[in-house]
């Protein structure tokens, strides 16, 4: 489903990524975990397609297509999904209205029928009672004065509603109490499915205990070093990630 | 000889004196107002234009911008132009309209209220016949320039007056417009009397065709009476190549509540100026405004709100959205007497800058003289934030779907003050309109 291959990657001036391979099957759950500056969220972000990642060499296919060549909304038509590290605040834009508009503009992009309000309502009620989103809040503008936890299950319900085929979730464990953490670890683990892979980007180990990965790879200096089984994040849990900062050295 | 410090005359001001010289004599009213046409010229004719050297214009220099003036426009009624209704300058909002057709009051082309529903609406000259003190007093508050020649020329026009504790369910709807194909002046000038205890919205819309360099140099006197609720609505969607400049002058009683809105996406140069005075106690004053322009547009929003009373709430809100080369410019002033001990103020202006070629000028400005008040006034221009638009792109919006969003959603912080709902859908529908004009 998604093919890396050699991604060297640079933002200002600097190289971040240095020869980044990652190959991820559908159903599969993929956790890449390293330490801070390894080049994780640029990864992340590099697969969204933000603009000031410049990419000097290297290929991404994502279902056989270049995603590279796609511009972000293309992309997450296409079926790519990232799970913001810190979603951003849209004062002035509805939840509700924000949810409509990009799972329209989505459907809109495939030729697909957009959905009509009571039916696209039913959905939104169904997808948020899951994760606990209550109707107010779907009412608010986006992310303005929520809080942490609430902003990180608004990401989740984002990626219920817009089903897509690859989901990246960047630090989402971060600023999560084990509370919230769960309620998100929920919410992910019922999207897993046969048809849908997922990179799961985290620094900490227990992120894992919830949502279990079927392979971890350590990320360290823009490269993936090692790659082993769902074991590996609890090896790394106890001895850290200073062997493989030496190693990438 | 002596040596005159005097400006050169540009070309509008000899064609304004040429104009004046010609059409006095054929211009409405009694001697009386033929007085104070002749003071009021005198005093334009002293400051001439107003330009960069006048602080009060610095930024919409009228010797550059108004290259000529064009000849009075000729009313319907002597054109003997068929009347055509004036409501769907605003589908879809029922009201009653007030057409003020090349500058002149044109009850063919209203809908006025029939039966007794505490409004009466009259056409100006024939109110002034029997009211000339009253008038009097209104425009000897004049200093600005351009209200002087508006003082000067003034064609025509109506009086509102809304009846001690009537309630007009129905928006009062003034629709100025343009109806020509040659370029022309007018120069109405309204007032709009709201007695004690009063509801009623008023609307104000303009409008004229896109090819014509018409001139339009309007004039609003607006008193609200004690406890009195009055909403203004201005909607200026004139045609792309006329110049437009009104000039509110706005008299708040004790109580009162008074809340205005004005949008312009149209005219090619634009001034609204409000001179706005609190003169009763615990007052509550709403001023918001929105500018969606592009090309080479030019709109001046210039405010002085003058708190000669205690207790006084002012709120002002304003917005620009500016494409291609065009500019806006806000300047807000923002008086507290001494007397005015209590006022609450609070002034923010923000331009929303999409290309690097428009201009935003922002002016606020503070001038207290009491010292139990709370007063603040804010600033900012920028461009979308490119993260938001990331975000929102990486939903599946794509770019100008995007933009779009984030340009409404700042539109619509000052957009929400409108307190009449159709209306306010009406204006949010205006800037789906713009954006997608946009491409």
């Amino acid at each position: 489903m998604l093919e890396i291959k050699k991604l060297h990657v640079t933002v200002d001036g600097r190289e971040i990524l240095k020869g980044l391979d990652l190959t991820v099957n559908k159903g599969e759950v993929h956790a890449i975990m390293g330490p801070n500056g390894s080049g994780k969220s640029t990864l992340a972000h590099v697969l969204a397609g933000k603009e000031a990642y410049e990419v000097t060499k290297g290929s991404v296919t994502f279902e056989g297509a270049d995603l590279l060549a796609m511009e972000p909304d293309a992309r997450a038509a296409k079926g790519v999904f990232l799970a913001f590290q810190y979603p951003l605040e849209i004062p002035g834009v509805t939840t509700m209205n924000f949810l409509r508009t990009a799972l329209n503009a989505q459907r809109k992009k495939r030729h697909e029928a957009e959905l009509l309000a009571p039916e696209f309502i039913k959905k939104v009620r169904e997808a948020s009672a899951k994760l606990g989103v209550d109707q107010e809040m779907l009412r608010r503008p986006v992310n303005v004065g929520f809080s942490g936890g609430e902003k990180k299950r608004n990401e989740i319900l984002q990626m219920a509603l817009l089903e897509p085929k690859l989901a990246v979730l960047d630090e989402t464990d971060s600023g999560l109490d084990i509370d919230a953490l769960k309620i998100v670890a929920d919410g992910v683990n019922r999207l897993r499915s046969p048809e849908r892979a997922m990179v799961v980007i985290t620094h900490y180990q227990r992120l894992l205990n919830h949502i279990v990965p079927d392979v971890v790879h350590v990320l360290s200096r823009g490269r993936i070093v090692r790659t082993g089984g769902k074991e590996l994040a609890l090896e790394l849990e106890a001895k850290g990630y200073a062997a493989y900062q030496d190693e990438a050295a | 000889m002596t040596a005159e410090l005097r400006t050169i005359k540009t070309d509008a001001e000899t064609a304004l004196a040429e104009a004046f010289a010609a059409e006095k004599a054929r211009l409405p009213g009694g001697r009386k107002v033929a007085e104070r046409r002749e003071a009021a010229f005198r005093r334009f004719e002293a400051g001439g234009l107003p330009g960069r050297r006048i602080e009060e214009w610095k930024y919409t220099d009228l010797r550059t911008l108004m290259r000529d003036a064009k000849p009075l426009a000729i009313p319907p009624a002597t054109r003997a132009l068929q009347p055509q209704a004036v409501g769907d300058a605003l589908p879809g909002i029922t009201a009653h309209t007030v057409a003020i057709v090349n500058g002149a009051f044109a009850p063919d082309w209203s809908d006025l209220p029939a039966g007794d529903l505490g409004v009466t609406i009259i056409e100006l000259f024939a109110w002034i016949g029997d009211n000339l003190s009253y008038y009097q007093d209104l425009v000897a508050q004049e200093s600005d320039l351009a209200t002087a020649l508006n003082t000067a020329f003034v064609t025509g026009g109506a009086v509102v007056r809304v009846k001690k504790d009537a309630c007009v369910a129905k928006p009062i709807h003034l629709a100025y417009r343009f109806v020509g194909d040659a370029p022309a002046a007018m120069y109405p000038r309204t007032l709009v009397l709201v007695e004690p205890g009063a509801q009623v919205t008023l609307i104000e819309t303009y409008d004229g065709p896109a090819g014509i360099d018409y001139q339009v140099n309007g004039a609003l006197t607006l008193v609200v009476g004690e406890g009195a609720q009055v909403e203004r609505i201005k909607v200026g969607n004139e045609g792309a190549t006329a110049l437009h400049i009104e000039s509110i002058m706005a008299s708040i009683g004790a109580k009162a509540d008074y809340r205005e809105f004005t949008f312009t996406t149209g005219g090619a140069v634009t001034r609204n100026q409000l001179f706005l005075r609190s003169a009763g106690d615990a007052a509550k004053i709403r001023i918001a405004g929105a500018n969606l322009i592009k090309g080479r547009q030019h709109v001046d929003s210039t405010l002085v709100i003058d708190h000669a009373a205690r207790g006084c709430e002012s709120r002002e809100v304003f917005k620009s959205v500016l494409d291609g080369e065009s500019r806006a410019v806000f300047q807000g002033k923002i008086v507290v007497r001494p007397q005015a001990q209590k006022t609450d103020g609070k002034m923010m202006t923000q331009a929303l800058l999409l290309s690097d070629k428009a201009e935003a000028d922002n002016k606020p400005e503070l001038e207290i003289f009491a010292d139990d008040v709370q007063c603040g006034h804010g600033a900012t221009a920028g461009r979308l934030d490119e993260n938001l638009l990331f975000y929102l792109m990486a939903r599946g919006i794509p770019r100008k779907e995007a933009e779009a969003l984030l340009i409404q959603a700042f539109v619509g912080e000052a957009l929400d003050g409108v307190g009449h709902e159709r209306l306010r859908e009406v204006l949010a529908g205006r800037v789906t309109d713009w954006l997608a004009a946009r491409g």
